[in-house]
């Protein structure tokens, strides 16, 4: 990476999917690797079931925290809806790494919202060039837990290439960021991320 | 070694590396994070406690840095109004240790009741504040304040916003060394407050403003960057939104970055006025830095046309955050220099989520408001709610908070409505009298519940105290409180018993439930208002957060009638319709049971 150049990643989905880890372990890979990073995060009352959003930048000129519209590289959408609702922050030739699943509001459930996953999936799959698509219940499936969905993502974003870090980057950051009991399971985790991006 | 660490944990760090002795606070966010990280990062003889309130959390931080000893108390912005009262008199007294209060404001806001701006509390109170930009700027910023404080004798307010306070940057953390113990406190007249001593003091707070913008002007952290015809006025996050917003325009550009919002560096402001053509000003909250401006302008005597723009004339918006894109666009707007990042607003997106933050599947608060919910009926009542987890109980389809001001709020309000509507609105008894509930957590309770309670028995009010008692403080990430029996030091301690205090209070009527016990907790609330007078019931169940879950419940769909009583009655999370009928989302039900309860054909189990 050149000294004026930023990678930005944005990570978004409901409070409670690991999307803060998420971005920690990719800040962990990036200076593992010995270049710069900054994240933000979404932590407090919208972390009860709302949307929340994290924004991770590596480089060396990175002043804000926050990526500015427009401007991320890669997307990382824990569900379909929050994906198509941040879909302003990706550049125009983005990448975008999507769960398939759709995660119910509670306003949903209520009708006093309509909102269809599936629908908003085939928006985000017409309208973004490179559209990543991870199925979580196939993950969980082969992990053996729905909780390394998020590891899966960032094996998916490694792929891409997208940030400038590797599979190697990001399984430095797990052994630094994961309990060793949890490891193996975790690497599996991010290698299925990876082979589903290479598939795509 | 590089750590990659949140604002508040570099503001934790940099306390350590000052060699801090003694850190209290109360939690909020975006702040609760420092105390929790010097309690986990402890060289083994700093004292750190969760106080029970702010103001507590002051005056414990103030006697330590009487002792000589460096103290931190810790806060959200709403919290520096409960520890106003010590913090604007420690400013008058001084103090011999350094003492730094540090404050995070809420822009947007985010998690809050206002959107006040703690540099103009600072201002009011005439107290020294320092601002951060920046994770690694907010580590080097607390080290400055400790310093500065102890030099000068006086408390300091360093102030953050959640930008800062939640955004993480890798940062080189030195070795932290215990502190050594402080001098100790010399008894002498200049600690007792009187209103001669209160004279005296208030010249000195008030008259060192000068000589302490004189030495603000020369510090590292006030800068101007640029020579462009073009100023740009900033401080704090806005700083940062500002540096990428001209990301390739620097040359049209003076930026004035301000660190320390009081006493304003003057000198250092005229000269930045005096070296431009035009100034945009870019803060979040309260315009301060662009009147402090506006001030200087007007001692310069300058006269030049539309010269100072941003929140006063309405080029800035008045509320909410700042992001690069806002800086952007404002910049393009007046200059013509297209400096915004294009982007594209999508069209044609189908529908999206809506999605409040809600309490959690299997949170115990829902069973709390369901039974009460239940009990009333049709009757007349009203549901005062307070701070915390419980004020998601405003959403439907439980809708159970008609009020919610401020810590502890709910248990007056509710006294002041009744006195309202069964006292004065109702002369004589004409009309069925409305029942006032209050509703408080555990945490709430002992931080800001205890004294209004003490209000309501006295006074002879008629309401019913519901305390949602889950054991921990849960919004802010599950501090400890007293009713707990653990501190930050790790001791194991009599926990305040919430049941013995409303006794001592002298509540006659006191109930504990279960609120995952439908048919008791229901009852309870009934019979408690047949009664008179002061009652209070307990519901006491801990925070799923804590707890293993059980076993996820799951719907029969051969049994289910898809009524969808179980979804419309408690919104629970965990509960989502598939193919016209109920199902569970095992991912999230913690199998609390609330819903087998309620299911009117047993398909839930």
């Amino acid at each position: 990476m050149s000294e004026k150049e930023v990678k930005s990643c944005l990570l978004c989905g409901v409070g409670g999917q690991g999307t803060v880890l998420a971005s920690r372990i990719i800040a962990a890979a990036a200076m593992a690797k010995g270049l710069r990073a900054k994240t933000a995060e979404t932590i407090g009352m919208a972390q009860r079931g709302g949307s929340v959003v994290s924004h991770v930048r590596i480089g060396e000129a990175i002043a804000s925290p926050t990526i500015p519209l427009g401007t991320a590289d890669v997307m990382i959408g824990f569900e379909p809806g929050e994906a198509a609702a941040n879909i302003k922050y990706l550049k125009e030739d983005g990448v975008l790494i999507v769960s398939s699943k759709q995660v119910k509001p509670v306003t949903a459930s209520l009708g006093q919202s309509a909102y269809d996953g599936e629908e908003c999936l085939a928006w985000l799959k017409e309208n973004v060039g490179r559209c990543i698509v991870i199925d979580p219940d196939e993950i969980m499936e082969a992990c053996g837990s729905p909780k390394v969905l998020n590891v899966a993502m960032t094996g998916a974003l490694a792929q891409t290439g997208a940030m400038d870090l590797g599979i190697e980057d990001m399984e430095e950051a797990l052994k630094i960021r994961m309990k060793p009991k949890l490891l193996e399971m975790n690497k599996k985790a991010l290698q299925m991320g990876a082979q589903r991006a290479a598939e795509r | 070694m590089k750590e990659l660490l949140m604002g508040n944990e570099a503001v934790a760090l940099g306390a350590l590396a000052a060699g801090v002795q003694v850190v209290s606070g109360y939690p909020g966010t975006p702040s609760s994070e420092t105390l929790e990280t010097i309690a986990k990062r402890n060289p083994g003889n700093v004292y750190v406690e969760w106080s029970v309130n702010e103001k507590a959390g002051a005056e414990v931080a103030a006697g330590a840095a009487y002792a000589g000893a460096r103290s931190l108390v810790t806060m959200k912005q709403m919290g520096l109004n409960v520890a106003s009262d010590p913090v604007m008199c420690v400013n008058y007294i001084g103090v011999k240790g350094g003492m730094v209060i540090y404050v995070c404001d809420d822009p947007g806001p985010i998690s809050s009741q206002t959107e006040q701006d703690t540099r103009s509390f600072a201002r009011y109170a005439h107290i020294p504040c320092f601002d951060c930009d920046s994770p690694e700027q907010a580590f080097q910023a607390v080290q400055d304040a400790f310093a500065f404080s102890e030099e000068k004798g006086t408390p300091v307010i360093l102030r953050s916003t959640t930008r800062v306070c939640h955004a993480c940057a890798d940062i080189d953390v030195p070795e932290i060394k215990a502190p050594e113990p402080p001098d100790g406190f010399v008894k002498d007249p200049q600690w007792v407050i009187f209103p001669k001593l209160a004279y005296e003091a208030k010249l000195r707070v008030a008259g060192r403003e000068e000589e302490l913008s004189g030495e603000f002007s020369e510090y590292k952290g006030n800068t101007i960057e640029g020579n462009g015809p073009i100023g740009i006025a900033c401080g704090g996050i806005s700083y940062a939104f500002v540096k990428e917003a001209i990301r390739g325009h620097e040359e049209d550009f003076t930026v004035l970055k301000i660190a320390t919002p009081y006493p304003f560096p003057k000198e250092l402001a005229r000269q930045f006025l005096l070296g431009v053509e035009k100034v945009l000003c870019f803060e979040e909250l309260d315009p301060y830095i662009e009147d402090a401006l506006i001030y200087e302008y007007g001692n310069l005597s300058l006269e030049i046309d539309n010269f100072i723009e941003g929140k006063r004339t309405g080029t800035v918006c008045l509320g909410g955050e700042l992001s690069a894109a806002e800086v952007g666009s404002v910049i393009e707007d007046v200059t013509g220099i297209e400096t915004s990042i294009p982007y594209q607003e999508p069209a044609d997106t189908p529908a999206l989520p809506v999605r409040p933050p809600v309490l959690c599947a299997g949170c115990p608060h829902r069973g709390a408001f369901y039974a009460v919910k239940k009990a009333v009926g049709k009757k007349p009542a009203i549901f005062s709610g307070d701070i915390g987890c419980y004020t998601l109980g405003n959403a439907a389809p439980l809708d159970m908070v008609d009020t919610c001001l401020c810590m502890g709020a709910g248990i007056t309000l509710a006294q002041g409505l009744d006195h309202a509507i069964n006292g004065l609105g109702n002369e004589g008894g004409a009309e069925e009298p409305t029942t006032a509930f209050a509703f408080v957590g555990d945490s709430t309770f002992f931080a800001s519940g205890i004294t209004g309670t003490v209000n309501a028995v006295y006074n002879q009010s008629d309401m019913i105290l519901c305390v949602l008692d889950n054991s921990t403080t849960a919004m802010t990430g599950h501090q400890p409180h007293p009713g707990m029996g653990v501190t930050m030091m790790g001791e194991r301690v009599e926990p305040v018993d919430i049941e013995k205090l409303l006794e001592g209070i002298g509540v006659k009527s006191i109930r504990t439930v279960d609120p995952q016990n439908l048919a008791q907790s229901v009852g309870a609330v009934e019979s408690a208002m047949e009664e008179k007078g002061v009652r209070a019931i307990i519901f006491k169940s801990p925070c799923i957060a804590l707890i293993k879950p059980d076993e996820p419940k799951r719907v029969d769909a051969e049994t289910c009638i898809g009524c969808m009583q179980c979804i419309n009655e408690i919104g629970c999370p965990g509960l989502i319709t598939k193919n016209a009928k109920a199902t569970i989302d095992t991912s999230l039900c913690t199998g609390c049971g609330l819903c087998t309860q309620i299911c009117p054909v047993n398909a839930i189990g």
